[in-house]
């Protein structure tokens, strides 16, 4: 494209917007997708189990791990006030509200993202979607709208599971390893804790981020240039792209949410 | 045989009767790049007719164009006198259930068995229990002589038996019109001969109408009741293979006959000899 | 819908996610102490009412006994009408005092409840004038300021 050629940018715009109208279509017809699925269960049980159990392991470890760190990190931090004992609730507050919705979906962007992309792509490359067309069955609502709505129910759980682990794995490290009164530990948390408001708007916030991650990995698997090429181009890109969005949907989501 | 209700107006009478699918004046192409221009042609009912030409001559534009996942620019696409490009999405997916189409290398479902793939129309489109199911992807087996490979995945079997799956199952709800895009390109003679065996008897046998796209002369000259030639955006030539082989055009000719050079040119456009080798400089040119 | 042995897989899932659910709502959350029993409204006027939020506790004897519903100004008497929900089975008599304290050197502030004697008790829809309000740290300083100076020309007074 020569950025010197009004024609050139003009043309690189509308196609851009096409591109979006497009997506925004998909979208759409997924959503409209949820009553063919529902006359459908065993298409949507099996997806969820694909999204959903395959990632158990990843986020169960990483969500140990964090929760070590966090009361690690946080014990250290907080002694200093000499506040050790709200490491509980700094935990909690932390995996509820940011990290539990936000690292779950980056995980599972990259696990079940690319895996959904691959699979979409490749069907597509050996023409199993034409074929399928042919058939008078819709590949949108037989292939997509199934995984896409298996992704928007598995996501919360995952980060749900994700925070759990992880408040404790910050018992483990603050009240096992450093010795902070386990008492203290749950008390202040759950003083400083508000179901509505930390835990609910973290579990909205993973339903967005569910739609998110799923949808563009769907939309990278469905336009995807029917090559081994184009494939991989596409899995790169549902990474990168399901990533800057769950972050920049995270900001405006806290912004919204957590405003005083 | 199940009768199936009307829906489309799928009408199955004798060859005297007007043609199942006609291109009148079609037009069509991607941006710039006109694939078929003004083209008409007619599909006769109940024979067996072949398309032919050059690469990226427009073959299997025109099956996307009678199957509906493309429309035309120009011009009318007319299965059974209603035109595809006109039909709303509920008439085009009724359109599609009376014809079955047959991918190139067979576009079965990896993810499920043969059986399981066959199955896939009946499941989808009737409420056949699965006793019944059971019975007839067996049957639609048999024909093409695979009913033993049922529990296999397709990554296990070889491409010429993934084909005939894929016939299998584009025969699964019994369809009146039938296209295949490239059945016999890559295979081994055996299942090369089985392949055109299998077309001819199952087109004879059910009525049906069949549209071959095909580069291989001889096994589809042998087979088809018409063929016809597309050139570059138009018509070269229609009628009988022996009509065609006879043919005067210089398009026809040389592709019947196999021939490197005519009307479509061996060497790719380029600089010309000079320019590449230098001839001229050995002469003391520029 | 044929059964299949994902099922159980699934299945098994989807209760994991219920119960880290459940786990977050009742031991990290606050589920268990959440009253879901509509209390009385009382409406408390102050001259400041400092950092005070919504959904801020009410306090009597450091035991939480109300909160803080909304809080909103008026440009009658120009004092801050702060509607409190108490909660019921809690009578505080008519002439109990609310006070704006903070909650540690840095923490929150929340609302104070202090007994009156009256017989009568404070029932819905009453307003109570007997407040103290927040500690504004400029008054402070002014204060602590004025007292230094007044204390060191009371002695050359005296002299």
């Amino acid at each position: 494209m020569r950025w010197w050629h009004p024609a050139d940018i003009g043309f690189a715009l509308r196609s851009k917007a096409a591109a979006v109208g497009q997506a925004t279509r998909l979208l759409l017809r997924l959503l409209a997708g949820l009553g063919y699925v529902l006359k459908r269960p065993g298409l949507l049980r099996d997806q969820i189990h694909f999204l959903g159990n395959y990632s158990l392991a990843i986020i169960g470890v990483s969500g140990l791990f964090v929760g070590f760190v966090l009361g690690l990190q946080g014990y250290y931090i907080l002694q200093r006030y000499g506040s050790a004992e709200a490491v509980g609730m700094m935990v909690a507050l932390t995996l509820l509200r940011e990290l539990g919705p936000v690292v779950t979906a980056l995980l599972f962007a990259g696990r079940a993202g690319t895996a959904l992309t691959a699979e979409i792509g490749l069907m597509k490359a050996g023409e199993q979607l034409s074929a399928m067309e042919m058939m008078a069955v819709d590949p949108v609502e037989r292939i997509l709208a199934p995984r896409f709505w298996a992704g928007l129910i598995a996501m919360p759980l995952l980060a749900a599971v994700f925070s759990a682990i992880g408040i404790m794995g910050g018992w483990i490290v603050g009240v096992l390893l450093l010795g902070i009164d386990g008492g203290a530990f749950w008390g202040q948390m759950q003083s400083g804790v508000d179901v509505f408001k930390d835990l609910g708007n973290g579990v909205i916030k993973s339903v967005v981020f569910g739609i998110t991650v799923t949808f563009v990995a769907l939309l990278q698997g469905f336009v995807a240039k029917p090559t081994p090429e184009g494939v991989s181009r596409a899995t790169t890109r549902t990474v990168v792209m399901a990533s800057l969005s769950v972050l920049a949907l995270d900001f405006m989501l806290t912004a919204m949410m957590f405003s005083i | 045989m199940m009768t199936m209700p009307d829906i489309a107006g799928f009408s199955m009478q004798s060859s005297a009767s007007p043609p199942l699918v006609e291109l009148r004046n079609v037009t069509f192409g991607y941006g710039d790049r006109t694939i078929l221009r003004d083209v008409s042609l007619t599909i006769p009912r109940g024979k067996v007719t072949a398309l032919m030409g050059a690469s990226g001559g427009g073959k299997t534009t025109v099956l996307r164009l009678i199957g509906g996942q493309a429309r035309a620019q120009a011009g009318q696409v007319l299965l059974d006198g209603q035109d595809v490009g006109a039909m709303s999405q509920a008439q085009l997916y009724a359109a599609r259930r009376r014809m079955g189409m047959l991918f190139q290398f067979g576009a079965l479902f990896t993810d499920m068995t043969v059986f399981e793939n066959v199955a896939f129309p009946l499941r989808e489109h009737t409420d056949l229990s699965e006793g019944l199911v059971r019975d007839i992807v067996l049957m639609k087996l048999q024909a093409v002589g695979l009913r033993g490979a049922r529990d296999l995945m397709p990554s296990q079997i070889s491409g010429g038996m993934a084909r005939r799956v894929a016939l299998a199952r584009a025969m699964a709800l019994d369809p009146e019109f039938i296209m295949y895009d490239e059945p016999f390109a890559g295979l081994d003679p055996i299942s090369l001969g089985t392949s055109a065996q299998l077309i001819r008897e199952l087109n004879d046998a059910l009525g049906l109408t069949s549209i071959i796209v095909s580069h291989d002369l001889e096994e589809t000259f042998k087979l088809a009741d018409q063929v016809i030639i597309l050139g570059p955006g138009v018509v070269a030539a229609q009628g009988t293979p022996d009509k065609v082989r006879a043919s005067s055009d210089p398009l026809v000719h040389q592709f019947v006959h196999a021939l490197p050079q005519g009307p479509v040119p061996f060497h790719v456009q380029g600089p010309s000899l000079d320019a590449d080798f230098g001839v001229d400089a050995l002469k003391g040119g520029r | 819908m044929q059964p299949s042995k994902t099922d159980i897989w699934v299945g098994l899932f989807v209760m994991l996610g219920a119960a880290a659910l459940v786990f977050l709502a009742l031991r990290a959350g606050n589920l268990l102490t959440l009253d879901f029993n509509k209390g009385y409204e009382v409406t408390a006027r102050f001259d400041n009412i400092g950092g005070l939020k919504p959904q801020a506790a009410v306090r009597s004897a450091g035991v939480k006994v109300g909160r803080v519903k909304s809080i909103g100004f008026n440009d009658q008497t120009f004092q801050a009408d702060v509607h409190i929900e108490l909660t019921n089975g809690y009578a505080f008599p008519k002439d109990s005092s609310f006070k704006i304290l903070t909650s540690g050197l840095l923490g929150d502030q929340y609302v104070g409840v202090e007994a009156g004697f009256d017989e009568k008790p404070l029932v819905s829809g009453d307003t109570v004038t007997n407040t103290q309000s927040a500690i504004v740290l400029e008054n402070l300083i002014g204060q602590f300021l004025y007292g230094k100076a007044s204390e060191s020309s009371a002695p050359k007074a005296a002299e």
